[in-house]
């Protein structure tokens, strides 16, 4: 199957550390693919080239052969690949619900005029920001907190509604930075679940950022292990758990 | 997760219905205007009249800089620069448009644009002169929102402290130049023959821009006040102003939704500067002049305290932070008079009311650092505690 999403040769460097250097991956539509290493390894490094944060100085990266790298990020988003963040970054002084609209508003095109007057066609594109974001928070278990602040939010609902937020916007792919931080054994099996229906009912490509093995192990179907930038390994769960290259760098050498 | 429960998509209103969506708040505001100017003025003494008109142009200052204070989360301290630059515009249209039109810069308006106090009145609603006014204001307006732009574009890429110090430079730079600008044309004469472009730059320098016609009424101070309430409601509850909001709150993550930041910045920014400008040439024809010299820094900083104490991103909060810190300095001469009677003359203390001014501003801040009402309006008080804003669209 030819790749959603084409990572190829991307680095960056800050100064003289290589943050990330000649980083690929292919994802091909409906994967769940991991990605994992070390703190500091340049994970969320990878996903900041991906979304326009940092620029890449190499390489490439092509959604459906797409030219992406050089974009602005809300270029990158409007192209379809949208992200949840490692530190929560929810509007927090907005409501549960606006946080959702302003992914959802990102399909429905509103111009200034037609929001002065509110012509009919714009009254009728709130309307349907609305109902698709109430459908959104519905999915997530988060409607009966619709109203409430961000951030006011638990800590397990934070991250659901960085997910809910994200596939507002409508992507392909999906780029999960560490979603199951910070949870507890019972939340972390309840994530798993979401994930995989996330998958199966967006109709999303994913690619995870991790450092629960339990869940990437068990979610991914393919997984790349990144360690001071370089990919040191890519395989299925079962042969990274058996890579030497893999163990040595989390467990250091012997 | 439970699976997706298709909510109904409700159909798109039909196109007719944008006339009562529009036509409820235009009559409110024109109600609102006609009351207070023909019935509220001239009940009022010429010194309440003039707080009255220094209330609505500072609740227009105060909430069209709460777009970019208050929703975008920029820090902008330049204000009064659009706003001088719209009343200077706005008065050139009016002053020299009215001896190329009417031969002298004399009153040419309607009973809209009378004030009781001048006698009574016998014409039209609508003189040529207000036509005039209007297409004054509204230019006032566009060449401070093109301001607005050109500052905007190079500096909004700064943020905080820089791009507060950059548009404390602006105002300070728009204040130089006006009262740089050449001397004023008074012959008629003179001024047929001088080009237009040429008569934007006689705009009496130091001295001021004086001897403009007084269009500025309560009518159209609150007309316009209610087109600045009523736009910036409607932006505060659209995708546009949500798109302002999240910039606010989160910038990368604005970005990560696809909000392209710099340009609603950008937006914010030319917006806040054209009701700036409309309020600038409100002022200018409401005294008959102009000076750029006291439209510095400290104007600009009035408003900024109107917007904070309001609380950022409240309309209603930045409106009624304006009125009372327009109404505060006036109400406390009284004080200050009846303080200083008691006080030995050699001891006497003329400015005690902005003292008193300044330690209610601290107290305020200190009681309530959020503003009157954070990013709430008044009405949300109403609604469930500890709850945000709602309504359905």
């Amino acid at each position: 199957m030819p790749a959603l999403l084409d990572i190829a040769g991307i680095s960056i460097a800050f100064g003289g550390l290589k943050a990330v250097q000649d980083f690929s991956l292919a994802l091909a539509p409906g994967d769940l693919q991991g990605l994992i290493g070390p703190n500091g390894a340049g994970k969320t490094t990878v996903f900041n080239l991906l979304t326009g944060v940092y620029r890449s100085t190499t390489g490439t990266v092509r959604l459906e052969g797409r030219r992406l790298d050089g974009l602005k990020p809300h270029q990158i988003a409007r192209a379809g690949v949208a992200r949840t963040f490692q530190a929560s970054r929810l509007f927090g002084d907005l409501t549960v619900l606006d946080n959702v609209r302003i992914g959802c508003q990102l399909r429905t095109p509103f111009r200034l005029l037609a929001t002065v007057l509110r012509t009919s066609r714009q009254v009728g594109s709130e309307r349907h920001i609305r109902d698709r974001s109430e459908t959104l928070l519905t999915t997530f278990g988060l409607a009966g907190r619709r109203n409430d602040l961000a951030r006011n939010l638990p800590y397990g609902d934070r991250r659901r509604l960085e997910m809910a937020r994200a596939l507002a916007t409508d992507p392909k792919v999906l780029l999960l930075d560490e979603p199951a931080a910070g949870m507890n054994a019972q939340e972390k099996t309840a994530l798993r679940e979401l994930i995989r229906a996330v998958r199966g009912q967006f109709g999303v490509t994913i690619l995870l950022i991790e450092h629960d093995m339990g869940v990437v192990m068990d979610i991914c179907e393919r997984i790349t292990v990144l360690d001071y930038g370089v990919t040191i390994a890519v395989g299925p769960p079962a042969e990274i758990q058996r890579d030497p290259k893999v163990i040595e760098a989390y467990l250091g050498t012997s | 997760m439970a699976s997706a429960p298709q909510t109904a998509i409700r159909p798109t209103p039909a196109a007719w219905t944008i006339l009562p969506r529009n036509a409820g708040p235009l009559a409110l505001g024109l109600g609102l205007a006609l009351i207070l100017h023909f019935w509220v003025q001239p009940a009022s003494g010429a010194f309440k009249t003039k707080v009255l008109l220094d209330i609505g142009i500072n609740i227009i200052l105060a909430v069209s800089l709460t777009l970019v204070n208050g929703f975008t989360g920029q820090f902008s301290i330049g204000h009064a620069g659009f706003m001088a630059l719209g009343g200077y515009i706005a008065g050139a249209i009016t002053y020299y448009g009215s001896f190329r039109l009417f031969g002298d810069a004399g009153f040419q308006g309607g009973i809209l644009s009378w004030t009781t106090s001048q006698g009574s009145f016998v014409g039209p609603i609508l003189g040529a002169g207000d036509l005039l006014f209007l297409v004054a204001c509204i230019g006032g307006g566009l060449v401070a929102a093109l301001a607005g732009y050109l500052v905007g574009l190079p500096s909004l890429r700064l943020r905080g402290d820089y791009l507060a110090i950059v548009t404390l430079g602006f105002g300070e730079i728009v204040r130089v130049i006006l009262q740089s600008s050449r001397p004023q044309l008074y012959l008629a004469a003179e001024i047929t023959s001088t080009s237009w472009p040429r008569l934007f730059t006689q705009l009496g320098g130091a001295l001021g821009f004086i001897l403009l016609p007084s269009y500025t009424t309560l009518f159209w101070v609150y007309f316009f006040v209610a087109l600045t309430l009523v736009v910036t409601y409607r932006i505060k509850r659209s995708s546009y102003g949500r798109a302002f909001l999240s910039i606010r709150e989160d910038e990368v993550a604005a970005e990560a939704m696809g909000v392209p930041t710099t340009r609603f910045k950008v937006r914010a920014f030319v917006l806040a500067a054209f009701f700036a400008g409309v309020a600038g040439s409100l002022f200018a024809h409401s005294i008959g002049g102009i000076n750029a010299g006291e439209l510095g820094f400290q104007k600009s900083f009035d408003v900024v305290i109107m917007v904070v104490l309001g609380g950022m991103g409240s309309i209603s909060g930045s409106t009624l932070a304006a009125i009372i810190l327009t109404i505060l300095p006036e109400a406390l001469r009284t004080v200050t008079t009846w303080a200083n009677q008691y006080l030995p003359t050699e001891y006497a203390l003329p400015d005690l009311r902005m003292i008193i001014y300044s330690l209610a501003l601290i107290l305020m801040m200190i009681l309530r650092p959020q503003g009157l009402f954070g990013l709430h309006e008044i009405w949300d008080l109403w609604r469930r505690r500890g709850r945000a804003p709602s309504r359905p669209l």
